[in-house]
């Protein structure tokens, strides 16, 4: 799809991959797939597909960058090479860091920072397929790890956006969307304390527009949320599945 | 005042499961009068205390703990530890010799080298400050033999049993001595290195299958099964 598509939504109301407009792709998640980490997560959004790996809590280094009164929390959010069209410089980028910084502080409030003092807790987040929405499925993918990882959370973070296409507001944009269409707003939302950390905006909306945007995406975020947990739950289910065997 | 969970039921962080007149206790956190898990585990109430047995965390130090570490480095006046927690602890000099330390007599290499097993008792820690180590009690001290098995954490318990049950099984039919360190090391000591396998084959197996029921059963029938394999050996 390299050519600027002339219509992004049909006659029927459909996308360009067939969806409706509150429609989200599909998402495949799994946890603890990477027996090297504490822990860790994969996600596969659409056509986004991302590992996220936890570390942690470990002494800080370097020394002093870590705090007397909490747990430092790290994010690198990177993209492979290969993760796009054209090749991408592995070296982090202007948005690769803006990024790291943003999804961390949209992780921050759900772990219990106070808890650990003077200690660190990185989180890698790798692009490995990138196609719109990247930032989101990696938050969503990064607090899983953080919990499979053990670390004491409030709550998991899960991340959704929607945008808007040719006048209409549509949910969770890919790509091709996310480049022609005329605006973004990705949002993270823990879905229990019905809290949103993260609220971004990029292009024109008017403020009903911009409203219902953030609602569309907070209810795409309580779907993928429920995956989250499912993900969550079968990994350590097998567990549960042996004792119901044995009694 | 409901709870909003079975007995031993699965829980993620941030799942409510108690609303009201309800304790936070173990890996939970209170907030507007409602309990949410804070980690992924198995939910449990007692007697109004809503506890999570977390089935992934950490090893975090807490003053009493007995932990086995490895001497990573000799200081001017001490070791410095690795417990396998987020701090490196610390052992002073005048705590391992019992007299005044005097750099001028004592070279602390001799008594501890770096990599060097200790078992120790955390004997102060704090928010603001490195674990301090204590070797100072019978049974502490220098590791000289033996074998050393890693467990997570979480499963130390399992590994003791109720009331001690597993680990005193484990004991009297391999003829070991096993120290426990509650950072997840394991110390395991035998007359010969056939027991200690042993040993350490049961606490591999608890490892692998702590969450199923009937284990102590399960790891007496092991054990014996592996006893008569040896013995078998031997007689060929």
């Amino acid at each position: 799809m390299n050519e600027k598509p002339e219509k992004l939504i049909d006659k029927k109301g459909l996308r360009l991959d067939g969806r409706k407009a509150d429609e989200l792709r599909p998402v495949k998640i799994e946890v603890g797939i990477l027996p090297n980490a504490d822990g860790s997560a994969y996600i596969e959004h659409g056509k986004n597909k991302i590992l996220a790996a936890a570390f942690g809590p470990r002494e800080m280094h370097p020394k002093h960058l870590s705090r007397p009164d909490r747990m430092v929390l790290r994010c690198r959010y990177h993209m492979a090479p290969f993760s796009v069209g054209e090749r991408k410089s592995p070296a982090p980028s202007r948005r690769e860091i803006e990024l790291s910084k943003v999804i961390r502080e949209s992780l921050e409030p759900a772990v219990f920072v106070e808890y650990y003092p003077r200690t660190g807790v990185d989180v890698f987040i790798e692009v490995l397929q990138a196609d719109g929405g990247t930032r989101c499925a990696s938050i969503t993918a990064a607090s899983l790890a953080l919990a499979d990882a053990g670390i004491p959370m409030r709550d998991i973070v899960v991340a959704c956006a929607a945008g808007k296409v040719e006048d209409k507001v549509v949910l969770d944009l890919f790509d091709t969307e996310d480049k022609v269409g005329s605006a973004d707003v990705p949002v993270a939302f823990m879905p229990n304390l019905n809290a949103v950390t993260l609220l971004q905006m990029d292009g024109i909306l008017t403020p009903d527009e911009f409203e219902k945007a953030v609602s569309m995406a907070i209810d795409g975020c309580k779907k993928i949320y429920e995956l989250q947990k499912e993900a969550l739950k079968t990994k350590y289910m097998l567990l549960e599945a042996e004792e119901e065997v044995e009694e | 005042m409901p709870t909003y969970f079975e007995k031993k039921q699965l829980v993620t962080p941030g799942e409510m499961l108690a609303e009201g007149d309800y304790l936070a206790g173990n890996n939970t956190y209170a907030e507007n009068s409602k309990i949410y898990a804070s980690r992924i585990g198995l939910a449990d109430c007692n007697n109004k205390q809503v506890n999570v047995v977390a089935l992934r965390s950490f090893y975090f130090p807490k003053v009493g703990d007995i932990v086995i570490g490895t001497v990573l480095e000799v200081g001017f006046n001490g070791w410095t530890v690795d417990i396998k927690a987020p701090y490196t602890a610390l052992l002073r000099a005048s705590d391992v010799l019992s007299r005044p330390f005097k750099p001028q007599n004592d070279e602390l290499s001799q008594v501890l080298a770096g990599g060097d097993l200790i078992v120790a008792k955390i004997a102060s820690y704090d928010r603001a400050h490195d674990p301090q180590l204590t070797v100072g009690e019978p049974g502490l001290g220098k590791i000289t033999r033996g074998q050393i098995i890693k467990v997570t954490p979480s499963k130390i318990p399992r590994v003791i049993g109720k009331k001690g049950s597993m680990i005193s099984m484990i004991k009297q039919e391999t003829n070991c001595q096993i120290i426990l360190g509650v950072n997840g090391v394991i110390l395991v000591t035998g007359k010969n290195p056939d027991n200690e396998d042993l040993a350490l084959a049961a606490i591999q197996k608890i490892e692998n299958e702590s969450h199923t029921s009937g284990l102590t059963d399960r790891i007496t029938q092991f054990l014996k099964e592996e006893k008569e394999k040896m013995e078998e050996n031997k007689n060929e």
